[in-house]
Formats: structure tokens, C-alpha cells, sequence
């Protein structure tokens, strides 16, 4: 059964998105909110429908029924003004090899109006937080995996934006590396900027989330804080479930892949 | 539309671009490599190098005043290359494709071929051993080998021994012959006339009989070449440069389609999707982008053109420049039909070499179209690259004004049209 908390006032409100591919219905009647300097993790096994719940979001993919709010306004089309209050760090390295860290922000801050000093500065900026100012001229492709992974993370809040969608930020990288992508979303999340990160790491939200959505089937399966999920289900010696049991519990051990 | 995503989109494809070394030296100099190569050979014979000879063979089997007379008419001809070996040697370079072909004059061609001049003999039979992968050679030299059998025949019939000698032989026979008594009177006649030429003085003290002309060619020929004025020679490299020119920004806008489709793969469509930027500008800033890397491939050629192989736009240069646009905007659409259509980079690699190859071949890039069956050329209409390659050819050997120009540019843009109509609305624009 999904118990939503009361949380501070909604930025953004995921209410009954659908979307179906041919007979598969990939996403049914998702719905949860996200409210400023909030980490929520989305977590669900393969295929549950975490990515399409972001693609939808993000405008990649068009819901067949429900809508996504940001401040209580729906979300438009493809140049709705809206949409440069959310950034997309995506699960692929979305970045151009062959250019520098540099080129590679001055285009994608570009697509969001960015141009000038004001381009410089949200450039300087991204590269500061994620420790990569002094790399900025380098080629990408001779940049490690875990640098691939912030400068991914750097493009995706370039714009500054208030809503932040991280699919699987820290796939690949190592232990310094996710560290340190941690740390900024640490500073983000005090910057009162809205984190939804989907993982299949456990261990990353509970270190991150401040309230945790589990999908399974499509579905969103439970809604909680850590603590709430971990009260569902019985600890042995009267100490707390970890949350990969808690997982497990609520979307059983058979395989999806 | 948003100027400011455009302009970037714009700016970074060119980046991408100029930042592969391998593309740009596909781009920019193999197209003038291969260009450079093909319009040595359609060139034709310039001011400083000579046309190819045709390789042939001559065995003369007969050694006759008439076989000797056209071996040499043979050797003074300047279309053809001669060679006198023997008959098994003959064969062995024509199976060979070293000689194009080989003549065999059989003994007792000459005596046979000047009594049937007169109509009174059977025909004797000149042998020609002939590689069939050169049917067009076989076609020249079996015109060339007529004008030297000819004269060679005429000459030893109208002033040498072996004339004199059949007239003598002939004239007694006509009176017992069964031919109608009009045709023998006009026979005799001629005849007589023919003895008694035999035994005029020949002009410049020649002794009578040796000396003469027997038939030649009755006319002479006056070659114009119909470019763009009469004192400007035909340059072959003005169409192959177009030709290769339009056959690598095809290539490289296909290339484009799939850049796309890999970009697709590598989620960095997810980044532009998620951005507040128009459908239209997306599209609109890889056709850009695309039309500059074409124009610039186009120009780059045909600069090298000119400084090298003084290749000049004799027509309209407004006109050249309308034509050259077009082709780079209906290049750039094709780029993005290439990754709308496309599954995945392999499959559309695959599909658009070939569907380039096709386009090239038939739009006459690579050979002229006039080679091909008429049902054929009628079909290559269709194809963007004839409108493309006849335009620029226009423009530049044929000296056509701006008028020229005009349906070029129409029909190209509107393969341009279409193509991008097309990816729009087969474009894959959901990013799961």
C-alpha cells in the first residue's frame, strides 16, 4: 500500500503519468512529488519504469495520460520555458568525446539560451563544483570514466536549474569519483535545488534520499522515508531491515532481466 | 525559432567536423584526388599530350603491292598504334588485352580484292581478331581499316600493274559474257576510259601508270567543339570535379545522418530533447550545419579546380553559386532522411553507401549519361545528382547564363523539400 508523506510545498508534481509501448504498459498512474533542497531516490528493479517516469518528465517522452507540474504549472511541449527549470544528467555519458569540456558546455548551455559571460560564468561555475576547471580545455576522450561522469553531471545543471533528474549518475565509476559526485549533490541539495535519482546502489540512497519511491511493474509500489520503509518490514534481534531487504520484500527475488 | 541553440548546434557540428582529420581528408582532398585522376581521362587530347592509340595487330599473309599499301596507310594513321607480328603471337596478345585487334590479310587478298572492285570477283575476307571487352575499338578501327582498304585498293586498281592487268584481262571477256548488250557497251566504255587514263602521262613527268590517287575520302572534316565560345577548349576536369565534388558531400552528409544516429545511442539526443528548443530548430540546425560542410566541400574542389587545372565558370558565377547552395542544402536534407530512416549506424552505413553509389552512377558523376539505354537516361531525371552534375556543367565548359541555372537550383531544392519533409516526419523523436 503507497503512504505519500506530507512534504514541504511541491517544485515539482508527478500526477498519474501512463505511458504504454505496443502491449507493454511501462508506467501506470505514477504519481509523487518532489519539493525544494529534497533528495528523492526512485528506486525499482529493470524494467520497472524509473527511466520512462524520468524521460517523461524531462521531456523526452510524451505521457498518454497524467501530467507533470513544476510550481503547480503544467509542463508543455518541447519549448515550454518551463522546462530550463529542470536539468537531465541521463545514465549514457551524453557528451562529445571529440571536444573539450569547454566546447562541450558552451553548446549544451547554448541549447538553453545561455550565450556571453553569463555563459562563461554558469561554464566556470559547473567545473568548479565538479573539479574539473582545471581539465576545461582538455578533449573529453582523454578524461578518465569518473571525470566522464561529473563534467555529465556539470552539463546537466549548467543552466542552473531548480529541478535536477539524475538516471543512474554513478554507474562506473569509482569510489573518490562517486564520492565526490555525492558531495555535490550535497551542496546542491543546500542550494534548495529538487534532486529525483534513480540507482540500483542501495547503499546511495540511503546515504542521500530524504524520502525514497519504489516502482515495480510500472507501478509506484511505496513512497517513504527510509526509516518509514524500514518499519514495514521485521528486523531480526529487533534491529532495523537494510533497504535491500526492504527492497526485496516489496518487489519479491524473481529476476527481471 | 531560437537563434542562440541554432547558432551553437551549427558552430559544434563544424567543430566536430574540422576536429576529425580523417573525415576532412575523405572530405576535402580525395574527392580533388579522384577528380583530379578521372579528368586526366575525359579530359580528351589537350595542347600538350597526345591521344591514345589504339593497339592493333596487321598480319600480312599476302605481301601485295594492295596489302603492303595498306599496311603502310595503317602505320601513318595517327589513331592507331600498328604492330606486325605473327599470326599465333597476334592472337596471344589480343587474349592477352594487349592489342585491341589484330588483322590477318590472307594470302591472295590483294589479287581477289581488285577484281571484285570491279564487280567481277568474289569478295576475299579480311580475318579481325578482336578483344570483346573493347567492342568500341573493334567499332573505330573496323572504320579506320574500310578508308585505308579502300584507297589502298582504288590506287593499285586506277594506276598500278595489277589494274592494268585486270583491265586487259576483263576487256576481251565482256564481248563473249552473257550481259545485256547495253551493259556491255557502258562496261567497254568504261574500261576503255580507265586504259586510256592508264596511259596518259602522269602529272609532274611521272611515267604513265604509277604515281596516281585512287579513291579517296571525298570530304574533309571541320571539328567544332560547341563549349562556352569558340576560342575555349573543353576541360574535362570541370565535370569530373563536379562529379566527385557531389558524389564526397553526399558521402559526408550520409556520414552526418549517421553521426546523428550514434549520437542517438550515446544519449546526447536526450540533453537536446530535454532542452527547450524547437523540433524545428534541432533539424533545422543539422541541415545548416550540413549545407556549410557541403558548400565548403563543393567550393574547396572547385578552387583547386581552378588554380590547377584552370577549370573556369565560363556561365553565370551567380548561377554557379545558386547551384552550389542548392546541392549542399539537397546533400545536408539527404544527411538527415539518412537518420531519420536509419535503425542503427551499421544497417544505415550499408544502405546509404549504396544508395549513394546509385545516385552518383546514374546521376552521371563517374561516366556521362549518354552511355546508357535511352529507358535509362529517361530515369535519371529522378535522380538529384544529374540535376546537380548538369548544372555545374552548365555553369562552367558550357558556358550557359544565369537561365541555366534556374530549373537546376528549382529541382534540387525541391529534392531538398522532400528529403527533409520526409525525415521530419519519419524522425524518431522520443528519447525512452
Amino acid at each position: 500500500m503507497v503512504l505519500p508523506i506530507d512534504v514541504p510545498p511541491e517544485m515539482l508534481d508527478i500526477k498519474h503519468l501512463r505511458k504504454s509501448f505496443g502491449s507493454l504498459v511501462a508506467v501506470d498512474d505514477v504519481s509523487f512529488t518532489l519539493a525544494p533542497g529534497q533528495l528523492v531516490g526512485l528506486l525499482g528493479p529493470n524494467g520497472a519504469g524509473k527511466t520512462t517516469t524520468v524521460s517523461m518528465i524531462a521531456g523526452l517522452v510524451t505521457p498518454e495520460q497524467g501530467e507533470v507540474l513544476i510550481d503547480g504549472a503544467r509542463l508543455g511541449g518541447d519549448t515550454d520555458p518551463k522546462k530550463r527549470r529542470i536539468g537531465l544528467v541521463p545514465q549514457d555519458l551524453a557528451l562529445y568525446d571529440e571536444l573539450s569540456a569547454r566546447s562541450n558546455l558552451r553548446f549544451f548551455g547554448a541549447l538553453y539560451g545561455l550565450a556571453g559571460s553569463a555563459l562563461d560564468k554558469a561554464i566556470a561555475a559547473a567545473l568548479e563544483l565538479v573539479g574539473l576547471a582545471d581539465r576545461r580545455n582538455d578533449r573529453v576522450a582523454t578524461y578518465s570514466g569518473g571525470m566522464k561522469r561529473r563534467l555529465n553531471l556539470a552539463a546537466g545543471l549548467l543552466h542552473d536549474p531548480d529541478i535536477l533528474l539524475l538516471d543512474e549518475p554513478t554507474v562506473g565509476v569509482d569510489p573518490q569519483s562517486r564520492n565526490a559526485i555525492f558531495d555535490n549533490l550535497e551542496v546542491l541539495k543546500s542550494r534548495d535545488k529538487a534532486l529525483l535519482y534513480t540507482t540500483h546502489y542501495m547503499e546511495e540512497v540511503e546515504r542521500l534520499a530524504d524520502r525514497i519511491v519504489v516502482m515495480d511493474h510500472g507501478k509506484v509500489i511505496a513512497d517513504d522515508t527510509l526509516d518509514g520503509l524500514q518499519s514495514r518490514v521485521a528486523a531480526p534481534a529487533g534491529g532495523h531491515a537494510t533497504l535491500e531487504t526492504v527492497f526485496l520484500t516489496l518487489t519479491g527475488r524473481s529476476l527481471r532481466d | 525559432m531560437a537563434l542562440i541553440p541554432l547558432l551553437a548546434m551549427v558552430r559544434k557540428d563544424l567543430q566536430l567536423f574540422l576536429s576529425d582529420r580523417r573525415s576532412v581528408i575523405v572530405s576535402f582532398v580525395v574527392p580533388i584526388a579522384i577528380a583530379s585522376f578521372f579528368g586526366s581521362i575525359f579530359s580528351g587530347p589537350g595542347s600538350n599530350s597526345e591521344p591514345a592509340r589504339i593497339a592493333i595487330a596487321i598480319i600480312d599473309q599476302d605481301a601485295s603491292a594492295i596489302s603492303r599499301s595498306i599496311v603502310a596507310g595503317a602505320r601513318a594513321d595517327k589513331s592507331l598504334k600498328l604492330a606486325m607480328p605473327t599470326e599465333a603471337e597476334a592472337r596471344d596478345e589480343v587474349r592477352r588485352g594487349k592489342t585491341a585487334v589484330a588483322v590477318i590479310i590472307p594470302k591472295g587478298f590483294g589479287e581477289a580484292a581488285g577484281n571484285a572492285f570491279f564487280g567481277n570477283g568474289e569478295k576475299p575476307q579480311l580475318s579481325l581478331l578482336h578483344d570483346p571487352s573493347r567492342g568500341i575499338e573493334l567499332a573505330m578501327v573496323r572504320g579506320i581499316l574500310t578508308q585505308h582498304v579502300m584507297e589502298a585498293v582504288s590506287r593499285e586498281m586506277f594506276g598500278g600493274e595489277q589494274g592494268r592487268r585486270a583491265v586487259e584481262q576483263t576487256l576481251p571477256g565482256i564481248a563473249s559474257s552473257s550481259m545485256p548488250a547495253a551493259e556491255k557497251r557502258a562496261l567497254m566504255e568504261m574500261l576503255n576510259s580507265v586504259q586510256k587514263f592508264y596511259n596518259q602521262p602522269a602529272a609532274g613527268g611521272a611515267q604513265a601508270g604509277t604515281g596516281r590517287r585512287g579513291l579517296t575520302m571525298p570530304y574533309n572534316v571541320r571539328e567544332e567543339a560547341m563549349t562556352a565560345g569558340s576560342n575555349i577548349a573543353y576541360n574535362g576536369y570541370s565535370h569530373s570535379f563536379a562529379g566527385m565534388a557531389i558524389q564526397f558531400l553526399l558521402f559526408a552528409m550520409a556520414n552526418a545522418g549517421i553521426e546523428m544516429l550514434i549520437e542517438r545511442q550515446r544519449g546526447l539526443w536526450k540533453r537536446l530533447r530535454s532542452a527547450p528548443v524547437s523540433r524545428l530548430t534541432l533539424l533545422a540546425g543539422k541541415a545548416a550545419s550540413g549545407a556549410i560542410i557541403s558548400l565548403m566541400i563543393l567550393l574547396v574542389a572547385f578552387a583547386f579546380a581552378m588554380i590547377v587545372f584552370r577549370v573556369r565558370i565560363q556561365g553565370s558565377i551567380l548561377g554557379f553559386l545558386g547551384i552550389s547552395i542548392a546541392c549542399a542544402v539537397m546533400a545536408s536534407t539527404f544527411g538527415l532522411l539518412v537518420a531519420a530512416l536509419g535503425n542503427s549506424p551499421a544497417t544505415a552505413r550499408g544502405v546509404t553507401t549504396l544508395a549513394v553509389l546509385m545516385m552518383v552512377m546514374l546521376g552521371g558523376a563517374w561516366v556521362p549519361t549518354f552511355i546508357f539505354p535511352a529507358w535509362l537516361q529517361q530515369l535519371t531525371v529522378i535522380v538529384p545528382v544529374r540535376w546537380a552534375v548538369d548544372g555545374l556543367d552548365a555553369m562552367t565548359w558550357r558556358g550557359i547564363g544565369l537561365s541555366g541555372a534556374l530549373i537546376p537550383v528549382a529541382v534540387l531544392l525541391g529534392f531538398a523539400a522532400a528529403f527533409a519533409s520526409v525525415a521530419a516526419s519519419r524522425f524518431r523523436w522520443e528519447e525512452g
